[in-house]
C-alpha cells in the first residue's frame, strides 16, 4: 500500500510576519521620504544575500555538499537558491574535495574564470592542507594556487559546517567594502599569487 | 519548394563526414566527479570517446605501504565514499583473514546490517541520481531526506557520518545501544514506502523509461571481458555476487535473491539497483531478527576475545598503565603480522572491491594493492557510448556508479 | 573432476612441463609462477581450455621488491572461473632494467588499463599494448612512484620538514 497523501496544512493559522524572514536595514539616516546610508553596506547587503555558489566537488566531501545542498539541510534558505556550473555566473567557489596536482591548474583556471568579486572558500581538510594524503600526487591545500577566504575543517566536515563556512563567507561579503577588489593590497594579495 | 542556394562551396562529402570534438570535463557539471571525456561528434551522436582519469589520485596504495593495519582503515573510507562502511569491513576481514581471528556470529550479523545499510545508501544516490540526469530532480530531493535516516544509525554507531572509520579487527568498538537498534527499526519501517514511492516516480515513468531504455547497453560476453562486476555485470545478465560465490561475515545464512537483467543498458541497471536495495532491506530484517534471538551474555557479544589485535577499551587506556601500552603498540603496528598473501573479496556497492594484501611480517603491508571495481569497468564507457546520442552518455555515466574516489584510488 | 587447485597444477604440469611453475598455496589460492616470456602462452592455456575456463581477469598489479635483484618487479594476475567459483594467482617476475612483459590486452580488454596503471606505477613496460602511457598520474611526470626508493610525501612542503614526516 502506497503512503497516503500528506498536504500541506498547517495546524494553526500562519503568522505572516513569522512566515516571513526579512534582513535587517543597514545602519542611517532616515527621515520623511529618504534613507541615506553608504553605498557599501547596501551592496553587501544585497550580495551575501544572493551568492552564486559553484560547488568544485571531487570526492567525498562532495557528497557531504549533496546533503547540504538537498531538502533535508537546504542551503538555499541562504539565498544560495542557485547552485551554478558556470563559473562566469558563479561569484562563490566552494572547493569541496582533495586536489591533486593534475587537478590543479583546472582548478585555477576556473577561479581564472570567475569575475570579479569572487570568494573562495575550501571545505574539507583536503582542500584546506592536503588532509590524512601527505603524499607525492596531492596539492597540499588549495591556498597554494588561489587565495582562499573561509576554511571549513573535517573530514569530510557535517553538514552544519559547511552552513557554518558558508555563513562566515556571508558575514564577509556583507562588510566588504565595494573598494577593495580595486586596492593595492588586493591587487598585490592576486599578484602573489601569480595572478595579473 | 525551390532548391535551395548554396553560398558555401564545401568539399563533396565533408558535411557527412564533419565531426565535433567536444570536450566534457573535468569539472562539468553533468560528470559528477572528476572525470574528462573527449568526446567525437557527428551532430548529437557519438562517434568516439577519450576517457582522462587521475583528477584525485591520492596514493592510496603507496600511502598504505607506511602505515600499520589499523590506520588503513580511513584510507578505505575515502575509496568509494558512498558506502565507506563495506569498505571498512572489507579490509577488516581482510586483515582477519591474514591474522586468523574468527568472529562471532553476532559480529558477523551486525556487520551484515551495517554493510547492507551502506549498499543502500550507495545504490540510492547512483539510482537519483540517474534520475537527476534525466531530468527528475524530485527523486532525488526526497530521497536524501532518507538517506539521513541511515546516516543517523552510522553516527549512533561510531559517531561519523560519511567516512565512517567503523568497526575493529575483530568486531566492533562498542555494542550497539538501543538507540542505533530503534533507529534501525524506524528506518526498516519507514524505508520501504519511501522505496515504493521512488519506485513509483520512475520506474513506469514513460519519460525515464525512454531516456535509459537501450542507453549504454552492453552484452554479458563484453561485459565480462571488462571485468564488470557488481550490478552492472547483473544488469547485463550474469548472476556474479561476492556474497554468494564466497560469503564473508556469514552472508551464507540468509536468505536473498540476486537481481539480473537482461540487457545491460541503464534502465536495467537502475532496475538491477532497485531491486538491490528490496533484497538488502530484507537482509537487514533477517539479521536483525537473528540478532534478537542472542540472549543473556550472547547479546553481550560485540568483538573476538583477540587481544592482540582489538583495541583496548577507552576507559582502560586512560586509567590502566597495561591497556595503555596495547593501545600504543596495536596503533603503531608493533604487534607482529604473520607473512603471507592474502586476497580478500567483498561485494562493495559497484562490484567486487578486492584487497590484495602481501605482508612480510614489518609494521605495514609489503604491498596493498585494492581492486577498484569503477577504475576497471569505466575503461569500457567509450564503447557503451559509442554510437549512443550525447544526452545518453551522461546518463550512461550516472547509471554505472562512477566515484571518483574509488577510481583514483 | 571438480576443479581444484591439484587439478590446475596437474593440467598446467602436463601442458607446459615439469619445472615450469614453481606452486605454492597462500590461504586457499594456488599461485603459479614462471618465466615471464611465456605470459600470454599460459593466460590463453587457461583463457582456451575447456576443463580450467579462467575467462575473467579479477585484478593485475605488480610489486616492487628491490631485495630480489634480478627479478625485482612482480606482475600479479589474479584469475577467476566464474563458473566453477576458483581463483588462481599467476606471477612473473622481471627485471628493473629490462621491464617488458607481453601485454594481455587482446586477451582481456579489462587489463589495458590496470597495465597502464602497472606501467604508471612501477614502468612495467607492456610490449604490444595499444595505448600504454600514464593514466592516475600527470604525463609530465618522469619517475615510477610506487617504486620502494621514491619517497611518499610530497617534498615542496615546508612546514612540516622533519623525519617524523619523512621530510629529513
Amino acid at each position: 500500500m502506497s503512503r497516503p497523501v500528506r498536504f500541506n496544512i498547517h495546524p494553526i493559522a500562519a503568522d505572516i510576519k513569522e512566515a516571513v524572514s526579512a534582513v535587517e536595514a543597514p545602519e542611517g539616516y532616515t527621515g520623511e521620504g529618504f534613507f541615506a546610508t553608504q553605498m557599501s553596506s547596501v551592496v553587501g547587503l544585497a550580495r551575501k544575500n544572493s551568492m552564486w555558489p559553484l560547488p568544485f566537488a571531487t570526492s567525498c566531501c562532495g557528497i557531504e555538499f549533496m546533503a547540504t545542498m538537498a531538502s533535508h539541510y537546504d542551503l538555499a534558505r541562504f539565498g544560495a537558491e542557485r547552485v551554478g556550473f558556470s563559473p562566469r555566473q558563479c561569484d562563490l567557489l566552494m572547493v569541496m574535495g582533495t586536489i591533486a596536482k593534475k587537478m590543479g591548474p583546472v582548478l585555477r583556471q576556473v577561479y581564472l574564470q570567475m569575475a570579479e568579486p569572487r570568494w573562495v572558500i575550501a571545505v574539507g581538510a583536503c582542500a584546506s592542507s592536503g588532509g590524512i594524503f601527505d603524499s607525492y600526487s596531492v596539492l597540499q591545500g588549495i591556498d597554494q594556487i588561489i587565495p582562499v577566504d573561509v576554511y571549513v575543517p573535517g573530514c569530510p566536515p557535517r553538514p552544519e559546517a559547511i552552513l557554518d563556512g558558508f555563513m562566515k563567507i556571508q558575514d564577509l561579503v556583507g562588510q566588504e567594502s565595494i573598494r577593495r577588489r580595486n586596492s593595492e593590497q588586493y591587487k598585490a594579495l592576486l599578484n602573489s599569487y601569480g595572478i595579473e | 519548394m525551390s532548391e535551395t542556394i548554396q553560398h558555401i562551396q564545401l568539399p563533396e562529402g565533408s558535411i557527412e563526414k564533419q565531426t565535433t570534438t567536444l570536450n566534457l570535463g573535468p569539472t562539468h557539471p553533468a560528470t559528477h566527479g572528476v572525470f574528462q571525456n573527449i568526446i567525437e561528434l557527428d551532430g548529437e551522436r557519438i562517434v568516439s570517446a577519450e576517457s582522462t582519469v587521475g583528477y584525485i589520485h591520492r596514493a592510496f596504495e603507496k600511502i598504505a605501504e607506511r602505515r600499520p593495519l589499523y590506520q588503513i582503515t580511513p584510507l578505505t573510507d575515502r575509496l568509494n565514499y558512498c558506502s565507506s562502511p563495506i569498505n571498512n569491513m572489507g579490509w577488516h576481514i581482510t586483515c582477519e583473514k591474514l591474522l586468523g581471528v574468527e568472529t562471532p556470529k553476532r559480529v558477523d550479523y551486525l556487520r551484515v546490517i551495517i554493510m547492507e545499510l551502506a549498499r543502500i545508501s550507495d545504490h540510492l544516490i547512483c539510482n537519483s541520481i540517474v534520475g537527476v540526469d534525466t531530468g527528475a530532480f524530485t527523486g532525488f530531493l526526497y530521497v536524501m531526506q532518507y538517506r539521513e535516516l541511515i546516516y543517523e544509525i552510522y553516527e549512533e554507531i561510531c559517531g561519523s557520518r560519511l567516512t565512517t572509520n567503523i568497526g575493529r579487527i575483530g568486531g566492533f568498538e562498542r555494542n550497539f545501544s538501543q538507540t542505533a537498534f530503534s533507529k534501525l527499526e524506524k528506518f526498516l519501517k519507514e524505508y520501504p514506502d519511501v522505496l515504493k514511492e521512488f519506485e513509483n516516480l520512475f520506474t513506469r515513468n514513460r519519460i525515464f523509461m525512454e531516456r535509459t531504455i537501450g542507453g549504454g547497453a552492453i552484452s554479458a560476453e563484453r561485459a565480462l571481458n571488462y571485468g564488470f562486476t557488481g550490478p552492472n555485470l547483473r544488469a547485463a545478465g550474469v548472476d556474479y555476487d561476492v556474497r554468494v560465490h564466497n560469503p564473508y561475515s556469514s552472508y551464507q545464512d540468509f536468505d536473498f535473491i540476486i537481481p539480473v537483467g537482461k540487457t545491460g543498458d541503464n534502465y536495467d541497471r537502475f532496475l538491477v539497483r532497485n531491486e538491490e536495495m528490496w533484497q538488502s532491506l530484507s537482509i537487514i530484517e533477517q539479521a536483525y531478527r537473528k540478532i534478537k534471538e542472542f540472549k543473556g551474555k550472547d547479546a553481550e557479544v560485540y568483538h573476538a576475545d583477540v587481544p592482540e589485535y582489538y583495541l583496548p577499551k577507552k576507559e582502560d587506556v586512560y586509567t590502566k598503565m597495561e591497556a595503555l601500552i596495547w593501545h600504543f603498540k596495536i596503533i603503531m603496528g608493533e604487534v607482529d603480522m604473520p607473512k603471507g598473501e592474502v586476497y580478500q573479496a567483498v561485494e562493495g556497492g559497484n562490484g567486487e572491491l578486492g584487497f590484495y594484501l602481501i605482508s612480510d611480517g614489518g609494521r605495514a603491508p609489503f604491498r596493498l594493492h585494492f581492486r577498484r571495481p569503477c577504475f576497471i569497468y569505466y575503461q569500457a564507457y567509450p564503447e557503451l557510448v559509442s554510437g549512443g546520442m550525447l544526452s545518453d552518455a551522461v546518463v550512461t555515466m550516472s547509471s554505472l556508479n562512477l566515484i571518483a574516489g574509488e577510481m583514483d584510488a | 573432476m571438480a576443479l581444484n587447485n591439484e587439478f590446475i597444477q596437474q593440467q598446467l604440469t602436463t601442458r607446459f612441463g615439469e619445472g615450469f611453475f614453481s606452486f605454492s598455496e597462500s590461504y586457499g589460492m594456488l599461485t603459479a609462477e614462471f618465466a615471464k616470456e611465456s605470459n600470454l602462452k599460459v593466460l590463453q592455456f587457461l583463457y582456451d581450455e575447456p576443463a580450467l575456463s579462467f575467462r575473467f581477469l579479477t585484478d593485475l598489479c605488480a610489486v616492487h621488491n628491490p631485495d630480489l635483484p634480478g627479478r625485482e618487479l612482480c606482475v600479479v594476475y589474479h584469475l577467476h572461473n566464474l563458473q566453477e567459483n576458483v581463483r588462481l594467482r599467476l606471477k612473473i617476475y622481471t627485471s628493473v632494467e629490462d621491464p617488458n612483459v607481453y601485454t594481455a590486452t587482446r586477451l582481456f580488454s579489462s587489463a589495458n588499463w590496470m597495465e597502464r596503471e602497472t606501467y604508471d606505477f612501477y614502468g612495467v613496460v607492456f610490449t604490444g599494448h595499444p595505448n600504454l602511457k600514464r593514466v592516475l598520474n600527470v604525463d609530465e611526470m618522469d619517475y615510477f612512484p610506487l617504486r620502494k626508493e621514491f619517497p611518499l610525501e610530497d617534498q615542496t612542503r615546508i612546514d612540516k620538514d622533519d623525519e617524523m614526516f619523512g621530510r629529513g
